[in-house]
C-alpha cells in the first residue's frame, strides 16, 4: 500500500507545534513532509473537508488482557478497537497471566502486536508477579521494550519499595505509573461511599482511600525528585493535592478516565455493573473539579483505563461484579464532549489525549512536526453514530454508554502511513 | 382509598418503590387479612393453585417461616430452597438457578440474599412475580411493612409520630426500609448508634441522626432496636459488647425518655442484654410478638397484591 497521502482542507490540530490552521498535511514514506512541499506522483488525496486533523491519539492506560484472558480481549481485538476510537497508540498494562515482570512477557506482547492495528507501548510490572515484595527487572524490562512500570489494578503498599521504585526506574527512564489506594480503606468496597451508596446498601469506598495514597506518592516523588504518574485520579481531593504539588514544582503528572468526567456515582442506581470500576465513580462535585483540573492543566491526560470484562464476570451480583469497563472506542467522543461544553478547546484536547501522554511515557508522536512518524487522527467533531452493543469492535461489551447521545469521532487513524481505520471509505 | 387507585407493583423489591398509597393500601389489605389467622380454620382458597418459591439463600427462621405460612393460609403451594441444599453449592449462578427455577413456572418467587440488589437482579430474568424477603444491607420491605402496620394498630396512625431508630444503622436493611417507609408516611424518623455504624446520607433518606441516645428517644411514639450482628466483631466498629450494651443498649432508663405509651419494637432475633434489654424486650410496652402476628398478615396481603387482586 502506498504510504503517500495528501489530507486536503482539514483543520490542523498540532498544539505542540502551536499549529491550528486550516491546510493540507502531506505524508511521503510514512512520514510528515515539511509544509508546502510537493508531494510524489504516487501520493493519494483524501478531502477532509469539515475534519480535524492531529496527532495520533495514545492512549496511554489500557488492559489488552493478552497474554492470559483472550476470552475477554486480546491484542488484535484490542488495537482494533483503539484503531476505530481514533488512537494510534496504546500503553497496555501488565496484569495479564503471567503478569508483565520480565523481558519474555514483553517481548511476546510485542510480536503480537506486529499484527496489530495501532502501536503497543508495553508497561510492565513495578513488583515482582504484582505483589508488592520485591522490585521487577526494570533494566530488562526496559530492554525488551517496556515504556514505564505500574502495579496497576493493585496499589503498592510498602512505601519503601514504592520509593525504591521510584529512583530505579528513573535509573532506565520508565515512568513509573501509580494505582493510588489505600487498600485498608478500600476493603470490600464496591461503589464510592455516600448517598446513592446507602441507598443501595452498598459498601462504598471514601475518597480518602485514593487521596491518601496519591499524597504518599506525591510525597515520595517531592522528596526522591524523581517523577511519579498518578493513574485515573476519581476525587476532587486527589486533584487538589496534585494542583498544590505541581505549584510546589514536583515532577507529578496525572490522568483521568472518560467516566470520571462524565458520569457520577449515580449511574450504578439499579446495580448497573457496567458502571463498577475502581476507583468508583464518584459524585457531581468531584466530576466538575475533574473537569476544572482538565482544564487547568492539573490533570495531563485523558487515559480509558479500557478494561474489558465478559458477561462471565459481569451478568453476576454488584458486589461479585469484576470492576472496569472498555472505553477505547467512546473516549474521543466524551472528550468532544468537553470541548463543545466549553470546558476544554481542541488544542487542549489534543494535548491530553495525545501530547502529553507521549511525554510521560517518553515515546514519539503527540506531534505533526516535519519528519515524524505519520500517526495521524483525522476527526470529524460533529459526526453523530449510535454506540450499540452491536457495533463494539472490542471483544468485551462492557460499557455504560450504550444508547448515549454520541457525537464527534475518528473517521480515520493512521499508523506511520499506514490507515488503521476509514470511515471515509478509502480502504 | 381515593377512586381509581390500583396496586400496579408486580414486585416488591423496596418500600423505595412504593408510594404513600400503595403503603397505605397494603396495610389496609393486611388488617382485612389479620384476621383469618384467629379463625379455627386458618385458610381461604384466595391463591389456589398458584406457586409460590422461597428461595434463601442466606439462614431464616422466622421470614422464611412467616412467609410460608401466610402462603398455605391463601392456599398457595409453597417450596423452600435453602442454599445450603441447593445447586448453589455447586457453583451455579445466582441467575441460573433462578431461571431454573423459573422454567417450573412458579408465581411468586421469595428471596433473601446476602448481596444488595439480589432480587432486583432477579426480575430481569424472570417473569414471575419478585418478593425481597431481605437483601444484603439494602431493604426488607416486609418488615418495614409489618413494622409500619403494628405502629399504627397501636398508635393509629403514622402521621406525625416521633420514631426512634437505635443501633447499627449501617449494615441494618430493617432500618433502611423503615426510615424510607415511615418517613414517606408522615411520620418524623430520628436515628441513633455509634458514628462507625452511620452511614453516609442519612439526612438525605430523610432521617434525623441524632448525637445522642437521649435527644434520639425524648419524647418518641416509638422506639426500634437493631440487631447488632456478631459475625461482624472483626471489623472493628466498637470495642465490645459491654460497651455497646452500657453505651448504645435500650434499657428501662432510655425507654422513660419516651412518651409514657411509647411502644418498643425489634425485628429479632434479639441479643438480650447486648441492643435491647430482657426487662424492656419483655416489659408492658414491648409489642415485638405484634410484630411477629403482624408479619403474616402484611406477607398475606403482599402475596394477595402481587397476584393482581386489588
Amino acid at each position: 500500500m502506498s504510504h503517500n497521502w495528501l489530507f486536503q482542507n482539514g483543520r490542523i490540530i498540532d498544539p505542540d507545534n502551536g499549529v491550528d490552521r486550516q491546510g493540507d498535511l502531506l505524508i511521503v514514506d510514512g512520514r510528515v513532509a515539511p509544509a508546502g512541499e510537493a508531494g510524489p506522483d504516487s501520493v493519494r488525496t483524501i478531502d477532509v473537508q469539515g475534519c480535524w486533523i492531529v496527532p495520533g491519539l495514545i492512549d496511554m492506560h489500557v488492559h489488552l488482557r493478552e497474554p492470559g484472558q483472550e476470552y475477554k480481549e486480546d491484542i488484535i481485538t484490542g488495537t482494533r478497537a483503539a484503531a476505530a476510537g481514533g488512537f494510534t497508540a496504546v500503553a497496555c498494562m501488565p496484569n495479564t497471566r503471567p503478569v508483565n515482570d520480565c523481558a519474555s512477557v514483553t517481548a511476546t506482547i510485542l510480536e503480537r502486536a506486529r499484527q496489530g492495528f495501532a502501536r503497543v507501548y508495553p508497561v510492565g510490572a513495578i513488583s515482582r508477579g504484582s505483589r508488592g515484595e520485591s522490585l521487577a527487572g526494570y533494566g530488562e524490562l526496559k530492554d525488551a521494550g517496556a515504556v514505564a512500570v505500574s502495579d496497576d489494578g493493585l496499589p503498592v503498599h510498602d512505601s519503601q519499595l514504592m520509593r525504591r521504585a521510584l529512583e530505579y526506574a528513573s535509573d532506565h527512564r520508565l515512568a513509573v505509573i501509580s494505582h493510588s489506594e489505600e487498600s485498608a480503606l478500600a476493603r470490600n468496597g464496591v461503589m464510592n461511599e455516600g448517598i446513592v451508596s446507602t441507598r443501595l446498601g452498598l459498601k462504598g469506598i471514601p475518597t480518602a482511600a485514593e487521596s491518601i495514597m496519591v499524597y504518599r506518592d506525591i510525597a515520595l516523588a517531592e522528596y526522591t525528585g524523581k517523577p511519579v504518574h498518578i493513574a485515573h485520579v476519581s476525587s476532587a481531593m486527589s486533584v487538589d493535592l496534585i494542583r498544590s504539588a505541581k505549584a510546589r514544582g514536583v515532577n507529578v503528572t496525572a490522568e483521568t478516565a472518560p467516566h470520571y468526567f462524565t458520569l457520577t456515582d449515580e449511574a450504578v442506581q439499579d446495580y448497573n455493573t457496567s458502571a463498577k470500576m475502581n476507583p468508583p465513580l464518584r459524585t457531581e462535585a468531584d466530576r466538575r473539579a475533574i473537569h476544572a483540573a482538565l482544564a487547568d492543566g492539573t490533570l495531563d491526560a485523558v487515559a480509558t483505563d479500557h478494561a474489558p470484562h465478559s458477561m462471565l464476570e459481569k451478568e453476576v451480583e454488584f458486589d461479585l461484579a469484576a470492576n472496569g469497563i472498555i472505553g477505547l472506542e467512546t473516549s474521543l467522543s466524551l472528550t468532544l464532549a468537553l470541548v463543545r461544553e466549553g470546558v476544554i478547546d481542541a488544542g487542549r484536547l489534543v494535548e491530553l489525549l495525545s501530547v502529553n501522554p507521549a511525554r510521560i511515557l517518553g515515546v514519539a508522536g503527540g506531534s505533526l512536526a516535519s519528519g515524524e512518524p505519520a500517526d495521524v487522527t483525522v476527526i470529524n467533531p460533529e459526526l453523530e453514530f449510535d454506540y450499540r452493543e452491536e457495533s463494539v469492535v472490542s471483544k468485551s461489551k462492557n460499557s455504560p454508554f450504550f444508547g448515549w447521545p454520541m457525537r464527534g469521532r475518528a473517521v480515520l487513524s493512521m499508523v506511520g502511513g499506514r490507515i488503521t481505520f476509514d470511515l471515509l471509505g478509502r480502504v | 382509598m381515593s377512586s381509581g387507585y390500583h396496586f400496579s407493583q408486580k414486585h416488591i423489591l423496596g418500600i423505595r418503590d412504593l408510594s404513600p398509597e400503595d403503603i397505605d393500601f397494603i396495610l389496609q389489605t393486611a388488617d382485612s387479612f389479620k384476621e383469618i389467622s384467629s379463625r379455627a380454620i386458618k385458610k381461604v382458597p384466595t391463591l389456589r393453585g398458584n406457586t409460590i418459591v422461597n428461595v434463601f439463600y442466606e439462614p431464616s427462621t422466622r421470614t422464611r417461616l412467616s412467609f410460608e405460612i401466610a402462603a398455605k393460609r391463601m392456599s398457595a403451594d409453597t417450596f423452600n430452597i435453602a442454599a445450603s441444599a441447593s445447586s448453589v453449592t455447586k457453583g451455579e449462578t445466582l441467575i441460573d438457578t433462578a431461571r431454573n427455577i423459573a422454567a417450573m413456572k412458579p408465581d411468586i418467587i421469595i428471596i433473601r440474599h446476602s448481596h444488595s440488589g439480589a432480587a432486583q437482579m432477579l426480575t430481569r430474568y424472570i417473569d414471575a412475580s419478585v418478593i425481597n424477603a431481605g437483601d444484603g444491607t439494602h431493604e426488607h420491605p416486609s418488615q418495614g411493612l409489618l413494622d409500619m402496620m403494628t405502629v399504627r394498630e397501636h398508635k393509629g396512625r403514622l402521621d406525625g409520630l416521633k420514631v426512634a431508630i437505635i443501633g447499627d444503622i449501617l449494615h441494618s436493611r430493617v432500618a433502611h426500609s423503615d426510615i424510607l417507609g415511615f418517613t414517606r408516611m408522615g411520620s418524623s424518623v430520628h436515628v441513633y448508634g455509634p458514628a462507625t455504624l452511620l452511614p453516609q446520607g442519612l439526612e438525605e433518606l430523610g432521617a434525623v441522626v441524632c448525637s445522642s441516645l437521649e435527644e434520639a428517644v425524648r419524647d418518641a411514639d416509638v422506639i426500634i432496636t437493631l440487631r447488632i450482628q456478631l459475625e461482624r466483631q472483626n471489623d472493628p466498629l466498637f470495642p465490645s459488647l459491654r460497651e455497646y450494651a452500657q453505651k448504645y443498649g435500650v434499657n428501662r432508663e432510655v425507654v422513660k425518655l419516651a412518651q409514657p405509651d411509647a411502644i418498643v419494637m425489634h425485628p429479632g432475633p434479639i441479643n438480650r442484654g447486648v441492643e435491647l434489654m430482657p426487662d424492656v424486650a419483655d416489659g408492658p410496652q414491648s409489642v415485638i410478638l405484634d410484630q411477629v402476628t403482624n408479619g403474616v398478615a402484611v406477607r398475606m396481603a403482599l402475596l394477595y397484591l402481587v397476584m393482581g387482586n386489588s
